[in-house]
């Protein structure tokens, strides 16, 4: 047992916090998009393992074809946008249950993604220039300027999704969610509502699977399996630990927009813990759906235990 | 003139060709003016909420047509028929989003029937008027203006739908047993805020109520539905005058002395 902790080096935790934190920023945007279907649209959309790998392989081929990398990163979210129209048209025109909805585009996209790499797998050039993200910018000596960089872009998609969500769209696409009687009988079209939250949110999903493959340097056709779950963890984790902290704050949604990221970081911290640990890693998707198991659970077993206790 | 609402020959029948077959409407047919304020009784299955759902376009209506001053809206969406209707359903629930604060509730109900743009989902403006209207609820929400709707009580929660219904002011208003889940004095609370609603906009409306008393009182006019059809129709002094007696006797007539176990039995 000694001998087992001995041999943990703190400071290899303490080396791989940066590149933790820039994971967690990048996969952070995906957890935002998530947020909108799982938490604000009221819908769980699997669309997103399938529209975060597609995301990096559109900007992957166009970095290739000589774009700009930060021009990429626009069609990656378009590309994500079609994927969530094409989940929204498949449940709301033609009656497909939502999970299932999902899951069907999630499918096709992975031959899509396969046809749009041609193979399994693609690389950016080794010297390619002006990567929004990249593996060498978090060990460079000037790394601050990219984290700096890096939150101020997350600042930026979180203002522009409260603002979205306070217009009279994003109104309606709310009472969607929360009740899409209401919603109907107040004449909106919940059906519209329902597609354009799903284009939102697989838009940045789409964008965060762009900068992730600039970031790792390629993308993957299975880049984006369980990603749903990481996006799930970053949520969850969040409210778990800061729903009371955002709870009655004047701009409490746009807290509960960042604290998302927070929630990311905190999931790869964790990760990285339990990598440093000598867990084989193997067990890491067990891991995550383990952690998104836990926490969905608490809240629900903490309301069973309150009544029980009441009723005593 | 034309009509404020014309219900012609309206027919719905549920799980056709199936065990389970039911004729909901069986050739309904209702005018009502402009100003009318009609309530609507019968037992059980008798139609009652049938007719509503099928005015506000819950599903398609399987033959007959629907006109909401001089419009045929038989086969618009349920949320385009929004723009002419104002509704309150029976749980207190169904009628506001719990999460989404009062102001908020409010804001989506003004812009019924119009578009939703970019523009902001509520404007300082709107507070403003929302606060006053508010006000005269006299329930003190005119302080909560921000407060979920989810830690309201059913009773405030109808009061802010019965609200919300009339901001943009509807041709037809929909009243669906919408103190059938409230405690008396809740109950009665929110029927005389409905008839100050009614009034103060000339609203034409449809009360379901299971209340015979409650029918005979509010409204200048009332219809007594049975088995998909109305089978009393009564108006103006003639229905002033009437008694719950009366009404129990009509019942009986129609329904051939079957009535014993009906929740009527239970109105008084």
């Amino acid at each position: 047992m000694m001998a087992y902790f001995a041999e943990l080096d703190p400071m290899t935790l303490v080396r791989a916090l940066p590149g933790n934190v820039a994971q967690g920023l990048i996969w952070g945007i995906m957890a935002l998009g998530v947020y909108i279907t799982f938490r604000i649209l009221d819908f769980a959309d699997l669309t997103v393992d399938g529209t975060l790998a597609t995301g990096g392989a559109v900007a992957v081929m166009l970095i290739q074809g000589g774009m700009h990398p930060a021009a990429a990163l626009i069609f990656s979210t378009i590309a994500g946008m079609l994927g969530g129209l094409v989940t929204g048209i498949l449940h709301t025109a033609l009656g497909i249950p939502g999970i299932l909805a999902s899951i069907l585009t999630q499918i096709s996209l992975y031959s899509v993604n396969l046809r749009i790499m041609g193979k399994a797998n693609q690389s950016i050039g080794i010297g390619q220039k002006g990567l929004v993200a990249s593996l060498r910018y978090v060990s460079a000596d000037n790394s601050y300027l990219f984290f700096v960089k890096l939150i101020l872009i997350c600042l930026a998609l979180v203002a522009v999704v409260y603002w979205m969500f306070g217009t009279e769209i994003g109104s309606a696409i709310r009472a969607t969610g929360c009740n899409e009687q209401m919603a109907r009988a107040q004449g909106i079209n919940t059906n519209v509502t329902k597609v354009i939250a799903l284009m939102i949110s697989n838009g940045l999903v789409g964008l965060s699977g762009g900068v992730y493959a600039q970031y790792q340097g390629s993308a993957d056709v299975n880049s984006g399996r369980g990603a749903i779950v990481i996006g799930l963890a970053a949520v969850i984790i969040s409210e778990v630990i800061f729903g009371k902290l955002c709870a009655g704050k004047k701009i409490a949604f746009a807290y509960t927009l960042t604290a998302v990221f927070v929630g990311a970081i905190l999931y790869y911290a964790a990760y990285a813990l339990v990598l440093w640990l000598k867990m084989p890693s193997d067990y890491m998707k067990l891991f995550s759906a383990i952690v998104v198991a836990v926490f969905l659970a608490i809240p629900y077993l903490k309301d069973k235990y309150a009544v029980k206790r009441k009723g005593a | 003139m034309a009509y404020m609402l014309e219900l012609l020959n309206l027919h719905k029948t549920f799980n056709r060709g199936t065990i389970n077959e039911k004729v909901a409407l069986d050739g309904v047919n209702l005018q009502l003016n402009s100003g009318d304020f009609v309530t609507i009784i019968g037992g059980n299955g008798a139609g009652k909420s049938t007719t509503l759902n099928a005015i506000a376009g819950v599903w398609p209506i399987d033959q007959g047509s629907i006109t909401v001053d001089g419009v045929d809206i038989s086969d618009l969406s349920e949320h385009k028929r929004a723009s002419y209707l104002g509704r309150v359903f029976q749980d207190p629930m169904t009628g506001t989003a719990a999460t989404m604060s009062i102001e908020e509730n409010m804001a989506i109900a003004a812009r019924r029937g119009g578009r939703r743009g970019l523009g902001w989902g509520i404007t300082k403006k709107e507070r403003k008027v929302f606060k006053e209207q508010l006000r005269e609820l006299d329930l003190g929400l005119e302080e909560r203006l921000s407060s979920k709707v989810g830690l309201l009580s059913g009773g405030q929660r109808q009061a802010i739908t019965l609200l919300m219904a009339s901001l943009k002011e509807p041709k037809l208003l929909l009243l669906d047993e919408h103190t059938a889940a409230l405690d008396p004095k809740t109950a009665a609370k929110v029927l005389e805020l409905s008839d100050k609603i009614i009034e103060e906009h000339h609203l034409t409306a449809m009360m379901v109520t299971h209340n015979m008393k409650d029918a005979i009182t509010h409204g200048n006019r009332l219809v007594m539905m049975h088995e998909g059809r109305i089978i009393y129709d009564v108006e103006g002094e003639e229905k002033k005058k009437l008694k719950v007696a009366d009404l129990l006797n009509k019942f009986e007539e129609a329904s051939g002395g079957e009535f014993a176990n009906d929740r009527m039995m239970l109105a008084n």
